[in-house]
């Protein structure tokens, strides 16, 4: 049925223009298409409607809210396997192609029949990929092109055939219009429990086959070679995704339905890196936002409820996109300042070390004006520097004859040691082995000292036979002098703790 | 006599409309380890795809231990070029090689115990215990290769079909490649590798293939890897053959 892949994003604006022409369409005919919502059915005050909501002794908001949970788990299930397979154009494809099929389910049993229209919508939906994959196998055209075409032809088919089913005088045409925008509470007890049977057969189907799901979103090729039926199960897979797809049809609408299925699934996606609990917050996540819908789209006058479904996962998906602890917007700025200001720290040790050095290790305060020499700033900047050591707990400022002296403790004259061998390493590796010359290795290892983690500063230790000075001549700082560093602890009056050796 | 742990007669694949893959005829005898020598777009992947069903054959037919792929499917082990699969997929280390029991359990079953165990020790085995519970995204090349070598350790095959495992990857870990396949060669096992490295392929491999759209020798290294077959291989590219493909391929 689809053997689909998308792998770049590079239709995105594309993607935009349909869709912007999509929405236009809509809102004209949306226009005067006024839909009944519960709150329609009596005027009463948002309290009591709250309180109604709440102590669900309504049998049709029971209903509704059965319906909207189905959906939610449904689509949050399947959108997991369509997001980690790349495949989001393609339940937006199916989504806005299923629509001619309502129509034509809607004319053919001459009533709101949601079998009819569930099997008209799921035969238009599978002939909407039939053509995408011939479209793209026959011609030169490719596959991003083939289901933009598709989905917005079999849309504006769709379209034309609801409004001239609407026009014409057969039957009861109410809730037809509810297609494209969605409206929970023209929801039958009828359809959900087509809902409902299609949610719980999805379970079982991916609970059982599991494994067989897995291997083959993650490496079809090596799934068949494994003698699983891998074509099988993709076939499975699109034919379920189908079926979520037109069950959601009527509560989220043809236009926002692909967005139930990636919204929540990408939210988990960001939360986890296991597909198993992806599968469960994206299913969480799918409940909440349909239930979220449901309940706004009940509180709030003639509001239709697929936007509010949308927004719901929306701002989950905003929550998880600042908040995630591995990829979230937070913890990204909180993991580059203290890299921002370890290198702060990291820098103002090493000029210690410097300015310790030219003095031949002698005395272990460096003056803070001598400091702010080296680093070529002002004596302002150079005690804000030092605070920010202090403060991290390096080293202490005290008073000697008058002058403010920066003092660092044994976890302070570590730190200077290490990156002062990180960065002279770095350079003789450099003009060593990568045969670079003496005279451009020092900019490079500026930044590289930061991060050479403690293995490969060994390594590089012993590809240069443990070497004890720098493309410059100046000392290195041995793995032998950096325990020392820690261990030495200086008595009281004894002149110079953890001194370097003259070489 | 003992089975043959794969034959194929006559393998013929095509790409659409164009052959890549002409009347291929090999006998891999049991216990050695196989290199597979071609320039880029000889169908080295592709045979190696081919003779596991993962793309279908135009003409001939493969047996692995005198049957059909499919009967035999459990004793093949698979490892595939690294860059075909998504590393930002949300799976751990241990979850990929425990796929790796899939093709032996049933089509309900989950993997127990054993298999655990035994993903445990094919991880141990390529040095990557530690990284178990990792994400799959954090790991380097030469890691990402080593998860899928435990992947096909973890199949307990007897035949083993490798797609370009050396790519890619550091000396250590091709050190450590070779040191499994040489140990597995020694439990009786057959070891075909994707290889495009001259040099190192006369070093590591018992028995060449050398493969340039159809079979241009197999034979043991010391014979086959001879200037003239070689030449033969990468220098003469069969023009015609390939001319007549695109011509095919146009109508």
């Amino acid at each position: 049925m689809m053997s689909v892949s998308c792998k770049t994003g590079y239709m995105n604006g594309y993607r935009f223009l349909i869709r912007f022409g999509l929405i236009l369409t809509v809102l004209t005919l949306a226009a005067n298409a006024r839909a009944a919502k519960i709150s329609d059915l009596e005027s009463i005050e948002f309290g009591e409607q709250l309180v109604r909501f709440f102590s669900m002794e309504d049998e049709l908001l029971r209903t509704v809210l059965l319906g909207s949970l189905c959906l939610g788990l449904c689509c949050g299930l399947l959108g997991s396997f369509i997001v980690v397979r790349k495949l989001s154009l393609v339940g937006d494809a199916l989504s806005h192609a299923v629509l001619p099929g309502v129509a034509i389910g809607f004319i053919v049993a001459g009533h709101k029949d949601p079998l009819a229209i569930f099997i008209g919508a799921i035969v238009a939906g599978l002939a909407g990929t039939v053509l995408v994959n011939l479209i793209k196998s026959t011609t030169h055209i490719k596959e991003d092109s083939s289901l933009g075409m598709v989905l917005a032809g079999f849309y504006g088919l769709g379209i034309v055939l609801i409004t001239m089913v609407q026009k014409a005088s057969i039957g009861n045409k109410a809730g037809l219009d509810k297609f494209l925008f969605g409206q929970v509470a023209a929801l039958s007890s009828k359809e959900v429990t087509i809902m409902a049977v299609i949610t719980v057969l999805s379970l079982v189907v991916i609970g059982l086959f599991y494994k067989q799901f897995l291997v083959g979103s993650f490496d079809a090729a090596y799934s068949k070679a494994l003698g699983i039926p891998a074509q099988f199960f993709h076939y499975l897979l699109m034919l379920l995704l189908a079926f979520a797809v037109v069950i959601s049809l009527q509560a989220v609408g043809a236009v926002l339905v692909s967005a139930m299925l990636i919204i929540p699934a990408s939210s988990a996606y960001l939360l986890t890196d296991r597909m198993h609990r992806m599968l469960i917050l994206s299913c969480l996540f799918g409940m909440g936002s349909g239930a979220m819908g449901a309940f706004f789209s009940f509180l709030g006058p003639n509001l239709p409820t697929g936007p509010l479904m949308v927004i719901a996962a929306s701002t989950v998906f905003a929550a998880s996109f600042f908040l995630s602890p591995k990829h979230g917007l937070v913890s990204r700025w909180l993991r580059f300042r203290d890299r921002t200001r370890r290198i702060r720290n990291e820098n103002t040790v090493k000029a210690i070390y410097h300015v310790r050095e030219k003095n031949y290790f002698e005395g272990e305060g460096v003056d803070i004006d001598a400091l702010a020499a080296r680093l070529k700033e002002t004596r302002k900047a150079t005690l804000l520097r030092v605070k920010f050591l202090t403060d991290a707990n390096l080293g202490d400022v005290k008073e000697v004859d008058g002058n403010k002296n920066i003092f660092l403790n044994p976890e302070g004259w570590l730190m200077a040691c290490t990156v002062v061998r990180n960065h002279r390493l770095w350079e003789l590796y450099l003009t060593n082995e990568a045969e670079f010359e003496a005279d451009h290795v020092h900019e490079d290892a500026e930044k590289i000292e930061h991060m050479l983690g403690e293995e490969t500063v060994r390594q590089l230790e012993r590809l240069l036979d443990f070497p004890r000075k720098d493309p410059h001549g100046k000392l290195i700082p041995s793995l032998a002098d950096l325990q020392r560093t820690l261990t030495h602890s200086p008595r009281k009056n004894e002149p110079s703790g953890y001194r370097m050796p003259h070489s | 006599m003992e089975t043959i742990p794969l034959e194929t007669h006559d393998l013929t694949v095509a790409y659409g409309k164009k052959p890549v893959l002409y009347g291929v005829d090999v006998q891999v005898p049991k216990g050695k380890l196989i290199g597979i020598i071609g320039p880029n777009g000889a169908g080295k992947s592709t045979l190696i795809k081919a003779i596991m069903g993962v793309i279908p054959l135009t003409s001939g037919w493969v047996k692995i231990f005198d049957k059909p792929f499919k009967a035999n499917a459990k004793r093949v082990g698979y490892v595939p070029q690294r860059e075909t699969v998504d590393w930002d997929f949300p799976v751990s280390v241990m979850d990929v090689v425990l796929m790796g029991r899939y093709g032996r359990l049933g089509w309900f079953s989950r993997p127990g115990k054993k298999d655990r165990e035994i993903a445990r020790q094919s991880l141990d085995k390529v040095g990557m215990l530690p990284f178990a519970d990792r994400q799959i995204s954090n790991l380097s090349g030469g890691q990402q290769q080593r998860v899928f070598l435990a992947r096909a350790l973890a199949q307990q095959s007897d035949l083993y079909l490798m797609d370009e495992p050396f790519v890619g990857v550091d000396a250590a870990t091709e050190a450590a490649i070779i040191a499994i396949m040489k140990e597995l060669k020694e439990q009786g096992k057959t070891i075909l590798v994707v290889h495009h490295d001259l040099p190192t392929a006369k070093k590591y491999f018992d028995m060449l293939l050398l493969l340039n759209m159809r079979v241009v020798a197999f034979g043991p290294t010391s014979e086959v890897f001879t200037n003239e077959l070689l030449q033969k291989t990468y220098g003469g590219r069969l023009t015609i053959l390939s001319e007549v493909a695109d011509a095919i391929r146009t109508q």
